[in-house]
């Protein structure tokens, strides 16, 4: 592999320098985001899973352009119809349109997955920097309440917030960030132990600049990279969790449209209405695989960078 | 010597590598080469000229996305282009052996070595157990391992990368090969090393009617040491012939300049005296001490302190402004560790250095230590290691500029470009990241950031170690023009007296952490007083034999 890119490196090389240079700055970035973006072009698997998410976020941002109708609209000559033309993914038992309510759902469980992933990011993110760059006796210190935080079964703790809290989708959010912390805080510290060791971190105390400047300048960009790859993949498993606990009944109260929700209350009809459960379901695999896929580009991307 | 059969023949060989997204790049194109038993080739060009593909397509190691699109390559009679690879195993490690360029990265760490070099007898199933092992630790005395009984039970971590070397020829050796492939076998050793190394290489082929392929980037080490020699340039074979007749006429423009980067006929003394007058001309005899060290030593406590390491036993020197002080030694030397002590990096146990008066010191986290670095500045080893690749190279030249606060946004924008200008770089490489550059151009940048607060001192810890010999020409052809232009005072570290020789005004050797010899460069060069330095001047690749065996007479 690596020979591979060396080798494409230097038969770049040549060309490099005459082809026509950037001449303001921010033009190099712009030039490397028109390549990633060819590069996704090239990749059918990566290009889908982009689509679908632009598609899911469109959804929750703006649920009426794809479903116009109230997902809270009962019709009783409508109940429990299979899919069609006319209901997409069928009716439930009170006539509800499955497809609006599974789109008006979008909003509650996306927010519900990026809030609980923000939150483990940020805060995992800073005591793992801590941590990492203090070192001593504060280190082992968070560390070692990230220990117990990991020993404890996360669905016990997960159980104990929301209890405590109350139940909703966001507390569920809540609960799992808390969860989430202590891993984002073990993977950015020993990413910041590896990237403290690097050449260029040293040598940048020759520019003369004061301790923090350099953390933040070489340690933290360098860090942060596999800790937001591995966010982007922890926000599939967040869609995942949070439909779980609402399945578990924790979440929003049943009228409220939200995908768990909506997989719990169809499997009272899977025998015979399978639709119900399966279509909402579906739904949240491929979010959370194209979640999945487009996490795995980005750490895969970072490799290349590096080498 | 040679019989009239070739071993190994290519014929026409054409491969290329398939990159997603982009059309397949050609790295061979149209190479044609014969070798005879019991002669070495040697494949020569810069990185990135083919010459590691050619390797692996003999062996037939391409990685997954390269092939071979046209043309033969024929073993003992046989063709193995387009041999399913069931076949090619029996070939391969058999009468094919391979010997990697890094030894530490060429063995797993979490087997004894013993074990590994067993390895290609095993996975040919020609040895029982009890026979590899008596094998194995018989090789191990052949290719100079002392004690071979221990060292069969050591781990790759325990030995030095000489040592792993050895270990990597004796796997290569256990099948009784009739082919070796050598990719740069010696460009991650001292030039010691490398010389013992190239010694027992040669040793071998006489011994065993060997054919070698050894892949280098050094035409002084090719010219030394190989019959034939073959130069690569894009993938294209540009000149092959007799070793002599290829040195004496090279007939090629990039064969010239690889013969002139490399140190092939060089001499020393002539270098020691051409850089005497060059700095006479330029520094007055009575230029102010800049750098001056007291005793200065180091020592690392290991085992909770139990037993004491003496990185550094009590250096004493002075550097007068705009002339070079030389650090040569081996690695594990004590070189690496003279330099952090100098630059601030590492506290000394004893003793002190100053910078033009005043004490050098160290903080943990750099705090107070910046009047210190708008004075000196370093410049390090691996230009792939040493410059933030999520940056650049604007960002990377302006932080030491906005660091030590000179100049505006406008000064300082003014001052990079004087900065590219001055390290011969194309201005538009100022928004390119440094992932995008190559190893001279990274180095180039290194400089750059190095000189951007106006120093008076760079520490340069092996700045041309990493790099291919045509590149080194021309780093160091830059730091001597960059010391004339702006008198700075060089404390340049190597491992290679050669390229110590040009550029130092004064030599400092270091062994174990003592200094052995320190004086003039030229006194030093012309009349070592020690085996240890002419042992270092011996192993310069391709150097006059005349410098070596100058006896000392005083």
């Amino acid at each position: 592999m690596s020979v591979t890119e060396t080798e494409a490196a230097v038969a770049a090389g040549p060309a490099g320098p005459a082809a026509p240079a950037p001449a303001r700055p921010g033009e190099g970035r712009r030039r490397r985001w028109l390549g990633r973006l060819v590069d996704v072009a090239r990749t059918p698997s990566l290009l889908v899973s982009y689509v679908w998410l632009v598609l899911i976020v469109t959804a929750a941002l703006a649920p009426t352009l794809f479903a116009p109708g109230d997902p809270l609209a009962q019709s009783g000559d409508a109940m429990l119809l299979p899919p069609g033309p006319e209901h997409l993914f069928g009716t439930d038992d009170l006539g509800r349109d499955q497809f609006t309510r599974t789109v008006h759902g979008t909003r509650l469980s996306l927010q519900a997955a990026v809030i609980a992933v923000l939150i483990g990011l940020v805060s995992g993110s800073l005591i793992g920097l801590v941590a990492g760059a203090v070192r001593g006796w504060l280190d082992s210190v968070l560390m070692r309440v990230v220990d117990v935080m990991l020993a404890v079964p996360s669905l016990i703790v997960s159980l104990a917030i929301i209890s405590a809290l109350g139940h909703g989708t966001i507390n569920i959010a809540v609960a799992i960030g808390i969860n989430s912390t202590a891993t984002f805080a073990r993977l950015m510290r020993s990413e910041v132990l590896k990237v403290a060791g690097a050449r260029y971190v040293e040598a940048s105390v020759f520019a003369g600049h004061g301790y923090a400047y350099r953390l933040l300048r070489h340690v933290v960009p360098n860090a942060t990279r596999s800790v937001l790859a591995y966010a982007t993949m922890e926000i599939g498993s967040a869609i995942l969790t949070v439909a779980s606990l609402s399945f578990l009944g924790l979440g929003a109260p049943p009228p409220t449209p939200e995908w768990g929700l909506l997989v719990a209350e169809g499997r009272t009809f899977i025998a015979a209405q399978w639709w119900l459960s399966l279509l909402p379901g579906l739904v949240i695999v491929v979010s959370v695989l194209a979640v999945y896929r487009i996490g795995r580009s980005i750490d895969r991307g970072r490799t290349r960078v590096v080498a | 010597m040679s019989s009239p059969e070739p071993l190994l023949t290519l014929d026409g060989v054409s491969a290329q590598f398939a990159l997603p997204g982009r059309p397949p790049v050609r790295v061979l194109d149209d190479v044609s080469l014969s070798l005879r038993p019991g002669q070495v080739l040697a494949l020569v060009g810069e990185s990135g000229s083919g010459k590691s593909t050619l390797g692996r397509t003999v062996t037939g190691t391409l990685p997954e996305n390269g092939r071979v699109v046209a043309g033969r390559v024929t073993f003992a009679g046989r063709e193995l282009t387009g041999l399913p690879e069931r076949e090619r195993r029996a070939v391969r490690g058999k009468d094919i052996g391979y010997i990697p360029q890094d030894a530490l990265l060429g063995l797993n760490p979490l087997l004894p070595v013993g074990v590994q070099a067993g390895e290609p007898l095993r996975a040919h199933g020609l040895a029982g157990k009890a026979e590899r092992r008596e094998r194995v630790i018989e090789l191990f005395g052949k290719v100079g391992l002392r004690d071979p009984e221990t060292i069969y039970g050591a781990y790759p971590h325990e030995l030095s990368g000489g040592m792993c070397q050895r270990v990597l020829i004796a796997a290569a050796m256990s099948t009784g090969p009739r082919l070796l492939v050598a990719d740069e076998p010696t460009t991650a050793l001292d030039v010691t090393v490398q010389k013992t190394i190239l010694d027992l290489l040669g040793g071998l082929v006489a011994e065993n009617d060997l054919a070698v392929l050894l892949v280098t980037h050094d035409l002084g080490v090719a010219a030394e040491r190989a019959d034939e020699i073959a130069v690569l340039k894009d993938g294209v074979l540009v000149r092959s012939g007799r070793t002599r007749e290829v040195v004496a006429d090279p007939g090629d423009a990039y064969t010239e300049q690889l013969l002139r980067s490399s140190s092939l006929g060089f001499s020393g003394a002539d270098a020691a005296a051409a850089r005497h007058e060059r700095t006479a001309a330029r520094v007055p005899a009575d230029a102010p001490v800049v750098v001056r060290a007291r005793e200065v030593a180091k020592t690392f406590h290991a085992h909770r302190g139990r037993t004491a390491v003496t990185a550094v036993a009590g250096a004493s020197f002075e550097v007068r402004r705009g002339t070079t002080l030389g650090i040569v030694g081996e690695s594990g030397s004590g070189k690496t560790t003279l330099v952090r002590l100098l630059a601030g990096l590492t506290p000394p146990s004893a003793g002190s250095v100053t910078v033009d008066g005043e004490p050098v010191v160290h903080h943990r986290r750099g705090a107070g230590q910046a009047a210190l670095y708008r004075k000196v500045q370093m410049v390090y080893q691996d230009p792939f290691a040493s410059l933030n690749p999520r940056t650049t190279v604007r960002s990377i030249l302006e932080e030491p500029l906005t660091g030590h606060r000179i100049g505006g946004a406008a000064q300082r924008a003014r001052r990079v470009d004087e900065l590219l200008e001055q390290t011969g770089l194309p201005a538009s490489v100022a928004d390119r990241y440094t992932a995008e550059l190559s190893g001279g151009q990274r180095q180039r940048v290194a400089i750059a950031r190095a000189l951007a607060p106006h120093p008076e001192v760079l520490v340069l810890d092996e700045p041309v170690s990493a790099l291919d010999v045509t590149v080194r020409r021309q780093i160091l052809d830059l730091l001597l023009d960059l010391q004339d232009r702006l008198s700075l005072t060089y404390l340049f570290v190597s491992h290679d007296l050669g390229v110590v020789a040009e550029l130092s005004d004064e030599v400092l050797v270091l062994r174990h952490g003592d200094v052995v010899e320190h004086g003039p460069a030229s006194d030093v060069i012309s009349r070592p007083r020690t085996d240890y330095v002419r042992r270092l001047l011996a192993s310069i690749p391709g150097a006059a034999p005349a410098a070596a065996a100058a006896p000392s007479t005083p």
